[in-house]
């Protein structure tokens, strides 16, 4: 039987009233609840362990600040014997070392980024792509071995050099006679300089794959756009493939600098030790953070043991305002995500 | 009187009153563009090799330096002067400018290439003494002394404590890596949000720490020894939030069509996963995996803390050390054995190999998947 | 020829002066570089890798005049006119042969500087492409940038005004000069890379379906803009619209490419004539609707 309905003679409020959206009971399958159920558990279960270890850490690290108090962020010596511990030396090395790196590593990334997407006849592209790809999975142990084998003598060289010419600027200054002809080699091995060469061979092609990534992706309407108005290649970079990569650049920089400031093995095998802010970083000695856990834990007592971790700790949350600081550019970018493989 | 044929027809026979007949075949060429001029070629040959005759007789006496790389940099800044001084003469100012930007980037790009291969190839030559030797590969160091000749002894305990613990990681690290992901793209929420931000958060810890946490919870704090369990939890450890950030990642990149065509063909969600997205991302999860194992694999910082470097062959992750290769290569090389340090090289040049190897096989899926990267 | 000397490329295509006389003073935009310049396209045939896409196909723009280049797609307008101001070379595989000659010059000959050609024989894209990371002015001059003119302050403002001008933009957003390039409506943006293109002052224009994306509007808008602009720059134009290219062209090329074959002119003359009285009657039957 047909229900036919007068609109005039539904009252306004009525209609109104109607116009509601329903509730839509989604009549999930069985199989379609247990799936949610076990793949939400997985995922808290993820999240659990590392909020686990992360209070974990966080948690022996106390008896450390406790004991130590502020001054564990000044104090740069580390004598457990004396009780005078500190991260700073340490803290200062491994910023430098990182720097070091970038400054290196960061102009050789962006230009053969740019070489890659650029310049690179179309054949060899994607075997150089590759290529790169191949190298920034190579293990920073390797580039420790490079540096402190290979590099090292003729580094020192340059550090020479720069001591030198440049001795009075305080990054430069070493505590030898430059000019001897007989000059100590020894003081200018081990250095911050030498592990921050190292550390940036493992900066270049990641960085250098992140920021390919992004070239690559500059819209191709906007380069013919350039073309045609009779600009050479370098024209056509400068309006187009900088300027919408720029966002990409820091981000790839920054994440970069992440790896860089974590870097352990290279550093290891490069540095001597030595416990002190220090800011002339051709001499020898320095330390990080990440090579001072790897080699004291060995003879450490509980008290040191927290100590390494509070160390550690501050370690992460520096890595981790620095990712997040690339996080941030790296999602405003026109080229959408960048994404690690 | 010019006849154009294009070769298609025969030319006609008449003669003109006035003399021969050119025929020119028009035949359809194809030109040869060429976007480089000789004076393209020239003016930088010239410039280079203007350059380094300069430099070779200045270098000494001018500067009194010494070392190569200070000549290098001298003669690279006079070829740019050259080039520049040569450029300007009958080209803008545009072109000049990216004729130098064209040298400075190849420049940089040839300069970083070759640091990396340097790497490679000094770790392959350094290593190549003891990597030509079968026992190499097929004994451990047992019973070997340090100062042995190169025909006795090998890593076969390193290599297979590699194998052992990667493997051990990959078993836990795979399936929470994975599961989490699903859980983050297919279920999604304000949960996964907070799981994503918190994983994200994870990779950003230094692999040492993750290797000094594991060493004071169960290796102080529990009493365990140091074993290779404890080593491949370590790793995991590391794996695990990388795994699932770039699984995330490839699992996103199955396009949103798809779901809703299994959803509209009837299936439930868990079906939608099961036939449709996760064969899909097959390739690309493979890849990723692989990926991961081959940056895991040269992983020392955890290992450092929390496994031995022992000498024998031991395939029980559960009890007494196990050795792996980058451990070994850390503790050879810094032996001071001229020996041993070889060795070491021997299987630093080995892990560099597994690593190229995993690396194609991640090259060879994607090609299978038929989609280039 | 003394090494001393200082060298000259015999330049294979003449340049035309830019905006500015040599004295610095600025020569007003409009009056284009001095003599109109006429394309001829002589039995021109393209390739992508090894297949063929257009068979020896000649066509003469004279100067003054809209030419129009219509006919179904995929017979390979789109790709002749990208070989008129040597873009048909960035894709990788292509190739050519023929001449292509602007004021009896070949522009393929070598030796002479593709980005000079490009700057007198502009294009303006089927999707607009203004520059997102430049103000609109600064879009408007930036051509002038890339081909290392720099003009001074005022002339610069002279210039942005002008091209605006001439594009039909310049009272929407007069205002606004400052404000970022992509901002703008479809039909403003193409116009936007019109002025672009104007300011290089290049003796010919290409338009490769320029109206394509756009509202109805704005496509009346630019066909105002082509028919003010032809005194000063030849134009040649592919459309699919044939009651567009009755309404802006003086001379049309009607384009066809049958099944596997590389396309070809069927039929080429003046706007009127191809449209009332074709000869061929392929032309006939698509210009009636038969097909396309």
């Amino acid at each position: 039987m047909a229900v036919s309905v007068d609109p005039a003679s539904v009252a306004s409020t009525d209609l109104h009233a109607l116009d509601e959206p329903r509730v839509i009971d989604p009549g999930l399958a069985r199989a379609d609840r247990v799936f949610r159920q076990v793949a939400r558990s997985i995922g808290l279960s993820m999240l659990v362990l590392i909020l686990a270890i992360g209070a974990f850490i966080g948690y022996q690290a106390i008896p450390t600040l406790r004991a130590y108090g502020l001054d564990f962020f000044t104090e740069s010596a580390w004598q457990p014997e004396l009780n005078r511990i500190g991260v700073s030396g340490a803290l200062v090395g491994t910023i430098e070392i990182a720097l070091i790196a970038l400054f290196f590593g960061i102009p050789f990334a962006w230009a053969s980024a740019l070489f890659i997407s650029e310049y690179a006849p179309p054949k060899l592209k994607s075997a150089v792509v590759s290529l790169v790809d191949l190298m920034a999975a190579i293990p920073g142990l390797v580039f420790g071995l490079w540096g402190f084998f290979l590099l090292q003598p003729h580094a020192i060289d340059l550090s020479r050099w720069l001591s030198q010419h440049l001795g009075w600027f305080p990054l430069f200054k070493v505590n030898t006679d430059a000019d001897a002809a007989m000059w100590a080699q020894s003081r200018y091995t081990s250095s911050a300089f030498i592990a921050g060469i190292a550390v940036s061979m493992m900066v270049i092609p990641y960085a250098c794959s992140v920021m390919r990534g992004v070239f690559a992706q500059a819209p191709i309407g906007e380069r013919e756009a350039a073309l045609a108005l009779g600009a050479t290649r370098w024209g056509v970079i400068r309006a187009v493939v900088l300027p919408f990569g720029r966002r990409g650049v820091i981000g790839g920089t920054m994440l970069a600098l992440g790896r860089a400031l974590g870097e352990t093995v290279a550093v290891l095998l490069i540095i001597s030790p030595t416990f002190e802010i220090k800011f002339n970083v051709i001499e020898v000695g320095t330390m990080t953070i990440s090579a001072l856990i790897a080699g004291r834990f060995g003879e450490a007592s509980a008290g040191q043991l927290s100590a390494l971790l509070a160390a550690g700790f501050v370690l992460f949350v520096l890595t981790l305002g620095v990712n997040a600081v690339a996080a941030v550019f790296v999602n405003r970018s026109r080229s959408g995500s960048i994404t690690e493989a | 009187m010019t006849i154009v044929t294009n070769g298609a027809e025969s030319p006609p026979t008449e003669r003109a009153p006035e003399g021969a007949i050119r025929v020119v075949d028009l035949r359809d060429v194809q030109r040869v563009i060429r976007t480089r001029a000789f004076d393209d070629v020239a003016a930088n040959a010239g410039a280079a090799l203007a350059s380094l005759a300069v430099v070779w007789l200045v270098y000494d006496e001018l500067l009194g330096l010494d070392g190569l790389l200070g000549f290098l940099v001298c003669w690279f800044s006079a070829y740019l002067v050259f080039y520049v001084a040569v450029s300007r003469r009958s080209h803008p100012g545009v072109v000049v400018t990216d004729r130098v930007v064209s040298a400075v980037i190849h420049l940089a790009a040839i300069v970083a290439g070759l640091a990396l291969a340097s790497a490679i190839v000094f770790v392959f030559v350094k290593g190549w003494p003891a990597l030509h030797h079968l026992n190499f590969y097929t004994q451990d160091m047992s019973g070997v002394r340090p100062t042995s000749p190169l025909t006795e002894g090998g890593i076969l305990h390193a290599i297979v404590g590699t194998l052992v613990q990667v493997a051990i990681a990959t078993v836990i690290a795979l399936p929470l890596g994975v599961g989490t992901a699903v859980f983050m793209t297919e279920v999604g929420g304000r949960l996964a949000n907070f799981v994503r931000t918190t994983v994200e958060a994870m990779t950003a810890m230094p692999d040492v720490l993750a290797g000094l946490f594991v060493y004071t919870l169960l290796i102080v704090g529990l009493g365990w020894e140091k074993n290779g369990l404890a080593a491949s939890l370590a790793i995991a450890v590391t794996m695990a939030p990388v795994i699932a950030r770039s699984a995330e990642v490839v699992l996103r990149i199955v396009p949103g069509g798809l779901r809703e065509a299994g959803l509209a063909l009837g299936s439930s969600g868990w079906s939608t996963v099961r036939y449709v997205v996760l064969p899909t991302a097959r390739m690309g999860l493979a890849s990723s995996l692989i990926l991961g194992i081959a940056r895991i694999t040269g992983e020392i910082a955890p290992l450092l803390i929390v496994s031995g470097a022992s000498t024998y062959l031991n395939l029980d992750p559960t009890n007494e050390p196990m050795n792996s290769l980058p451990l070994f290569v850390f503790t050879a090389v810094r032996s001071g054995e001229p020996l041993y340090i070889a060795r070491g090289y021997g299987a630093a040049a080995l892990l560099l190999l597994l690593v190229l190897v995993l690396f194609v096989l991640t090259r060879l899926l994607a090609h299978r998947r038929g989609v280039s990267r | 020829m003394s090494l001393l000397t200082p060298s000259t490329d015999p330049p294979a295509v003449p340049t035309s002066p830019g905006p500015w006389t040599t004295d610095g003073a600025p020569r007003p935009a409009i009056g284009g570089g001095g003599e109109s310049a006429s394309l001829e396209a002589d039995r021109v045939s393209a390739w992508f890798g090894s297949h063929k896409v257009l068979e020896q196909v000649s066509l003469h723009m004279a100067a003054r005049q809209v030419t129009a280049l219509i006919g179904p797609s995929g017979c390979g307008k789109s790709t002749f006119l990208r070989i008129l101001n040597r873009m048909h070379e960035t894709t990788q595989g292509a190739g050519l042969s023929g001449e292509v000659r602007l004021n009896g010059v070949d522009i393929y000959a070598p030796g002479g500087r593709v980005t000079e050609t490009r700057r007198r024989i502009g294009m303006v894209f089927q999707k607009p492409n203004p520059f997102p990371a430049m103000s609109i002015a600064e879009n408007v001059t930036a051509g002038l940038k890339m081909t290392g003119l720099k003009p001074s302050r005022s002339d610069r403002d002279a210039l942005v005004e002008s091209c605006l001008q001439r594009a039909g933009l310049w009272n929407e957003v007069r205002d606004r000069l400052t404000h970022p390039g992509g901002a703008l409506s479809g039909g403003q943006q193409q116009r936007l890379c019109i002025a672009r293109s104007l300011a290089v002052n290049p003796d010919i224009l290409l338009m490769d379906e320029p109206c394509s994306a756009l509202d109805p509007t704005s496509t009346r808008y630019i066909e105002e803009t082509i028919a003010e602009l032809r005194e000063d720059v030849t134009i040649v134009i592919v459309t699919h619209n044939m009651q567009q290219a009755a309404r802006v062209s003086q001379h049309c090329a009607f384009f066809l490419a049958a099944a596997g074959t590389p396309g070809a002119i069927v039929e080429a003359g003046p706007t009127t004539q191809i449209f009332n009285e074709p000869s061929d009657p392929r032309t006939s039957d698509y210009v009636h609707g038969r097909f396309g």
